[in-house]
């Protein structure tokens, strides 16, 4: 059982950064318009 | 939508005859024979470059940030249709050298853009958009709040997830296991570890319902989260107490999950919710924004909508919203009142004629002499009683708020009667008392109950909106499934409302000279006149102008043509004819009609059928002449029609109905039934009305065929059987288990995956919509 001694906080803190990956997405506003984001794939403007 | 007209021929009309042409207004290539690549476009370049003499004022409201040492600004655009739209007007920002970024929302139609320099160049970049053709409107106070509130409750969602699933892993060990098994290290070490997630996670998450408990409790209230408030604090505190003392059991995972399973069932409301206020805010933005008027010494001021008072004057230009109600002063011109009397025909209008706010001015500038102030006017009362309908719920809501009223303190006294009874008489231990307790308090979480209605409502909108049809009010529904007469009206609801042309045989010739007439007007006869003959060379006009109310006259080699009305085209007043009607006369050859017809909605017929079948009787009222009314209600097969119709009349008909007790859903297009719609039970609004018209009705429809309205009704039928099941199922296991978790034969554990699933029962149960039975 010593094993879990840094198992558990291993898998914890992926779990974490999961979790801080997702609220940063929700933070950058990439849900917030899901239609305009359907249309820029069919822009063809020279952006980079 | 009517749009205004071009009265000089433009110069690129020449590319209608081109056969590989570009659309006039976003250079993106389209099928020959039109000069656009769609509606958007199209309306948007024939709104274009009108005069800015209208000042807005958008430089008060930008905003400064320190970080990109810019100021940057939020707008409302409209007339927004498709990728092309957001990229011109995007890259017409950037395109400036000051302009930093510029980002449009295509989702919730807001342009946000960013500039260095002064504040005062907010104006200059909004009439860049403006010339374009695109509205532009200030945002209201409302959407940012609706959307600040539905973002925190995901973020909390997230987290309490992320708790919960991380929880849980630990969770079964320990509840696998006991601690002879493990050691005791091994559980205090897992204790503390839960610990270490739960904490974080239950501040962060559970805010939204301590934070609302918190409020009412101020108020000397109690609504339904206070007594989840309290069982997630007391089984927070039990468990970080036991964790200290290394006792046996902890509850970490029941006050998370508690949490996890709450929040799902609040976002999906607040979504719902959010939907139907966004419409009311779309509609109070048109109120919004500025008016030109003209003081007594003749000075031109810009105010607010919202300002404007009796007697003042206002100018409107062409394409511009009529701000007020009044009548007009000075000049005439053709309006749009699609939005009052659902009629697309644009009514002409001189000196003395009364105009309503919210119409249309097409023609020409006018001066208008304002009678109602800005809260009086019809579109005003309009939104009120939108926000009336919203702010009433539904039946049943209304009653699991009452419960939840007199059941939060009985669940409380339980709760403490649990403690007292184990702990003071039967003399347990004062900890496994208090789990109790919590069970108790647990256990009898009316979240159930609050599930029960809001998500058979969300799930029948879905199922709805996959068909086309919008719901305005949460108790929409209910209502629906009430009726029992079917009141329609013709134009645009029974019809479509588009006037489509009847052939007849006439010379290529003759065809072209009309054609190349009316290509220069936007009238919807003239346009109904270029679909019937599509991509055809036309003729050079000269000398070409646009008689408000009469009709088109140009040249063509020398002849005169002229397009209009009757009179236009000299023609003797026949006896009453039921047809829409255009008259070509070419120099002095005798006139040529071109008669118009309104088709039936698809499946009208069937539908009138169908509804019989259900009970519901169906009567049809129009504004229309008597001969028309009664030759379609034959054709659709409904016995009861009246024809000739003041909206007055509507209204009365419609009382008397009410007053006999009857239920009545009002299928009807254009403000012109706006009371009518108002006082039915329920009402429907086809979508090819102006999205206006569409917000007064409870229920929107897409679709062209009229099956909208049975399938609505059917749905909302299975929705209330479902809702009474839920409701059912949601007490009966309250009846059920709370004497269960008094007599302590229920753990917390058990309590929160039973309360768990008596929510997800509910939720199943609602799945059963689902399903294609009738």
């Amino acid at each position: 059982m010593d094993s879990l001694l840094f198992l558990i906080p291993i898998a914890l803190c992926m779990g974490f950064f999961g979790l801080c990956a997702f609220l940063w997405t929700m933070k950058s506003g990439q849900y917030d318009d899901l239609d305009g984001a359907s249309y820029r794939i069919l822009m063809d403007d020279e952006d980079k | 939508m009517a749009r205004p007209t071009i009265s000089e021929p433009h110069t690129n009309i020449s590319q209608i005859n081109s056969s590989k042409n570009l659309c006039l207004h976003c250079d993106v290539p389209c099928p020959s024979g039109s000069s656009f690549c769609c509606m958007g476009c199209e309306t948007a370049y024939a709104v274009r470059g009108i005069s800015d003499e209208k000042r807005k004022l958008y430089s008060p409201l930008a905003s400064y940030d320190t970080e990109k040492n810019a100021y940057s600004l939020t707008l409302l655009v409209h007339g927004v249709h498709c990728a092309s739209c957001i990229q011109l007007i995007e890259k017409t920002l950037l395109q400036e050298e000051n302009v930093i970024d510029a980002r449009i929302n295509m989702s919730t139609g807001r342009l946000s853009f960013s500039w260095t320099g002064k504040a005062e160049q907010a104006e200059r970049l909004a009439y860049k958009i403006e010339n374009l053709g695109y509205k532009l409107t200030l945002m209201t106070k409302g959407t940012k709040e609706k959307d600040d509130y539905e973002k925190s409750l995901l973020y909390a969602l997230a987290v309490s997830g992320f708790g919960m699933g991380n929880l849980m892993i630990i969770s079964v060990a320990l509840w696998s296991s006991s601690s002879e098994t493990m050691g005791g290290f091994t559980r205090d070490l897992f204790h503390w570890i839960s610990m270490v997630i739960s904490l974080p996670v239950i501040i962060f998450s559970a805010r939204p319902f301590l934070s609302s408990a918190w409020s009412v409790l101020k108020n000397r209230r109690t609504n339904m989260d206070v007594p989840i408030s309290l069982g997630i604090i007391l089984a927070t505190v039990m468990s970080i107490v036991q964790t200290i003392n290394r006792q046996e059991h902890i509850y970490f995972d029941s006050a998370v999950m508690l949490i996890f399973f709450l929040l799902i069932g609040r976002y999906f409301d607040a979504k719902a919710r959010g939907k139907a206020k966004q419409n009311a805010q779309d509609l109070l933005n048109q109120l919004r924004g500025y008016a030109t008027i003209i003081e007594e010494d003749n000075k031109v001021k810009h105010i607010p909508i919202e300002d404007i008072t009796q007697n003042m004057v206002v100018s409107v230009a062409i394409g511009e919203n009529i701000p007020a109600d009044g009548h007009i002063l000075e000049g005439e011109t053709e309006i749009d009142t699609s939005l009052i009397t659902g009629e697309t025909i644009p009514v002409y209008a001189t000196k003395g004629a009364e105009v309503f706010a919210g119409t249309l001015n097409l023609l020409k500038p006018i001066l208008i002499k304002v009678s109602r102030k800005s809260e009086k006017t019809l579109l005003s009362q309009i939104v009120k009683l939108m926000e009336q309908a919203e702010q009433g719920q539904s039946y049943y809501v209304q009653i699991a708020d009452r419960v939840a009223r007199l059941y939060t303190p009985f669940v409380h006294i339980m709760g403490a009667l649990a403690f007292i009874i184990w702990w003071g008489f039967l003399g347990m231990a004062w900890q496994p008392a208090l789990m109790i307790a919590i069970t108790v308090l647990i256990i009898t979480c009316p979240c159930a109950l609050a599930l029960a209605v809001p998500i058979v409502q969300i799930i029948a909108s879905g199922i709805l909106m996959k068909k086309g049809t919008l719901l305005k009010s949460a108790d929409a529904l209910e209502r629906l499934s009430e009726i029992d007469i079917a009141i329609f009206d013709k134009t645009g609801s029974l019809t479509l409302g588009k006037p489509i042309l009847i052939k007849e045989d006439i010379s290529e010739d003759i065809i072209r000279k009309a054609l190349s007439l009316a290509v220069y007007s936007k009238h919807p006869l003239s346009k109904a006149l270029l679909e019937a003959y599509p991509a055809r060379e036309l003729l050079k006009i000269e000398d070409f102008s646009e008689i408000a109310g009469k009709g088109l006259i140009g040249k063509i080699n020398g002849e005169t043509i002229k397009l209009g009305n009757r009179n236009w085209c000299d023609v003797e007043a026949e006896s009453q004819n039921n047809r829409l009607e255009l008259w070509l006369k070419i120099s002095d050859s005798p006139t040529l009609p071109f008669y118009f017809n309104d088709d039936l909605r698809e499946n009208a017929q069937q539908v009138i059928a169908q509804l019989e079948v259900k009970g519901i009787k169906s009567i049809l009222l129009s504004g229309d002449r008597k001969i028309v009314v009664e030759e379609t209600a034959k054709q659709v097969g409904i016995k009861e029609y009246y024809g000739e119709m003041t909206p007055e009349d509507k209204f009365k008909i419609l009382e008397s109905l009410k007053a006999k007790g009857h239920k009545i859903l009002m299928v009807g297009d254009g403000l012109n039934d706006a009371p009518s719609l108002a006082a039915a039970h329920i009402s429907m609004s086809p979508s090819t009305a102006v999205d206006i018209a569409q917000n007064t009705a409870d229920i929107v429809f897409q679709s062209q065929s009229l099956s909208s309205v049975v399938e609505g009704y059917n749905i909302s039928v299975r929705t209330q059987k479902l809702v009474k099941s839920n409701l059912i199922l949601s007490i009966g296991y309250n009846i059920f288990a709370v004497p269960l978790a008094f007599m302590g034969y229920v753990t917390p554990l058990v309590a929160s995956l039973a309360m768990s699933s008596s929510s997800l029962l509910v939720i199943f149960n609602s799945f059963r919509l689902y399903r294609k039975d009738k």
